[in-house]
């Protein structure tokens, strides 16, 4: 059995009682993934000589007392849109191909302190626009579970590599469901946490009033051991929040009695394939045995979703990529006549189609004569989905809904159709528009032997709430245990 | 409604963007049946609700404006394009 066959919280005992070092299970993990990388492309960077030194830098705080923590020693493998001081960080854009980050993003300060060792940066779609790590400037990361499907986007890397055993955990980042839909087409657990309880410092900005960094893991037990690790008021985030934070882990509890589980039925209809909505409604089953209640219940917003998100974040992109001008930072065009011409060619080179797509987007429902058609009214919108999420979390703890309409489709299917791809974010944009805490978790696998994700909604800084039902249904289950590779672990 | 290339070429350089002549029909098409489906929202009768911009009720926080030394100027220059000591380098844009 390999070191990397355990969970993140396994292998941390096993680090905490010396009977693995973590040189071990590093070297372990930069040899998994130089096996691996290229077949899948999950990683843009690998870092052998840094996470080795690091891990021997772990090593020696370990052995001094000096830290203590469930995932101390524990390496993990990171989205390469999260700023790592003095290592390369691309967004997965030819424009930032060289930037080497002049500071720490705050969750690496946090992971570091506690111990973790960098393996490497991460694959995904370019700046985090797309669904399908295809619009990656690096090449498509491939889905470790058949190698001719997407793995899913943005942290398509982060799936795949958790996914396929390369790493224990991985950070990943969800504005419209970048977490959570390749967690599902990978068949890992994935969560973003309510926003604003993770600080975005550090994380290059895509829409940043929907921007939130989560991790991917085995299951929700290391999902939220990351969580305490990474959770907490940062203020170098304006939007970080004051909240409790950093008792998930020992909270767990997998007994829902009382507790209520709605099931929107407009999530459940047409578009929906009829094997994922099987072994979705199959979860709620098994909530059930834990004692949970089970509710049908309507949430009339489905049709409004996609087209708010998507005005809200080009808009929000729009503004935030205006940075990139070949001046400060990152790649510059070679031929240009003035200033002007320079940012325009720098620009245009150095951006893929799907960006240019959302920023011209973005810029025409800002511009003026569409601004009040277009913007004005995605952010009226946005009131009323998040008024019906309250109605919904009066009602309820927990919504549970699919993450995608599908498992994971064909490379090569979804580009030809942006709009066809923007559909398919149906079911997780509207927990980034109402800023709540959401988790995909491995359900079932569809006849073509891919992953199914089940979908797990909770209250504003309901992540225990999430945790526990995500923890309930793994403890009966083992889903979240297949693997692409060696078979499920016994 | 309808998206054309002058559109297109209007808010390219708003964005500072500049696409082949071939791309910029292909980007209105696309543009336009993105934007078409966005008219969904029209049938929500949205006229007595506020834009929501913050989903939680954050409030300003003030504090004393403290000046914190970065110190990093020659890491921060090193990223950059075209740079000297102090300074980053552009084309001339003043005559």
């Amino acid at each position: 059995m390999s070191l990397l066959d355990y969970s993140a919280l396994e292998l941390g005992r096993l680090i905490a009682a010396d009977e693995v070092s973590v040189r071990e299970a590093t070297r372990t993990a930069l040899d998994a993934i130089a096996a691996a990388n290229s077949d899948n492309n999950a990683f843009i960077t690998v870092l052998e000589e840094d996470a080795l030194r690091e891990a021997e830098q772990v090593q020696a705080k370990l052995r001094a007392g000096e830290l203590s923590g469930p995932l101390a020693g524990v390496p993990a493998a990171i989205k390469d849109n999260i700023c790592t001081l003095g290592v390369k960080t691309t967004c997965a854009s030819k424009i930032l191909g060289d930037f080497k980050p002049p500071y720490q993003a705050t969750v690496m300060e946090r992971l570091q302190r506690a111990g973790s060792v960098n393996l490497g940066k991460l694959n995904m779609d370019e700046f985090a626009m797309g669904s399908t790590t295809e619009t990656s400037f690096y090449g498509p990361t491939k889905n470790p579970w058949n190698l001719g499907h997407v793995p899913g986007g943005s942290s398509g890397g982060a799936a795949a590599a958790v996914a396929n055993r390369e790493c224990w955990y991985a950070l990943g980042s969800d504005t419209g469901g970048s977490i959570r839909q390749p967690a599902s087409y990978c068949g890992v657990t994935g969560m973003k946490p309510t926003y604003g309880t993770v600080s975005r410092y550090g994380l290059i900005a895509y829409a940043s009033s929907l921007d939130q960094i989560g991790p991917l893991a085995r299951s929700a037990e290391d999902c939220a051991a990351v969580l305490d690790l990474i959770m907490g008021k940062d203020p170098r985030d304006g939007t970080s929040l004051e909240a409790p934070c950093g008792h998930l882990l020992e909270n767990l509890s997998a007994d829902l009695t009382g507790k209520k589980i709605g099931i929107p039925v407009d999530c459940f209809g047409d578009g929906l394939d009829p094997e994922v909505r099987a072994a979705v409604l199959s979860v709620a089953d098994v909530l059930k045995e834990r004692g949970a209640e089970i509710e049908e219940f309507r949430l009339p917003i489905m049709e409004y979703v996609v087209p708010t998100y998507y005005i809200i974040a080009a808009a929000e992109a729009s503004s935030n990529l205006s940075r990139f001008d070949g001046v400060k930072y990152g790649w510059r065009a070679e031929n240009y006549e003035d200033l002007t011409d320079l940012y325009n060619k720098t620009r245009t080179e150095g951006f893929g189609n799907e960006v240019k797509r959302r920023i011209l987007l973005g810029t025409f429902v800002l511009s003026t004569g569409y601004y009040d058609a277009y913007y004005n009214k995605a952010l009226q919108v946005k009131a009323v989905i998040k008024n019906a999420f309250d109605d919904a979390f009066s009602k309820y703890d927990l919504i549970l809904m699919p993450v995608a309409p599908t498992t994971a489709p064909k490379l090569g299917e979804s580009l030809s159709n942006p709009l066809q791809m923007y559909l398919s974010d149906i079911y997780t944009v509207s927990v980034n528009l109402a800023g709540l805490p959401g988790l995909s978790m491995p359900c079932g696998l569809d006849k073509n032997g891919l992953p199914i994700g089940a979908q797990l909604i909770g209250p504003a800084l309901g992540e225990q709430k999430v945790l526990d039902a995500a923890y309930a249904y793994q403890q009966d289950t083992n889903y979240h245990q297949k693997t692409p590779v060696g078979g499920a672990k016994e | 409604m309808k998206i054309t290339t002058e559109l297109v070429d209007y808010v390219s350089v708003l964005s500072r963007l500049k696409l082949p002549e071939e791309e910029k029909v292909k980007m209105a098409g696309e543009l336009e049946q993105i934007i078409g489906y966005m008219d969904i929202l029209n049938r929500l009768d949205t006229s007595d609700i506020e834009p929501m911009s913050h989903t939680f009720p954050v409030k300003n926080v003030l504090r004393e404006d403290v000046v914190e030394d970065f110190g990093g100027r020659a890491a921060l220059l090193s990223n950059a394009p075209a740079h000297d000591d102090t300074a980053f380098l552009v084309p001339k844009t003043v005559d």
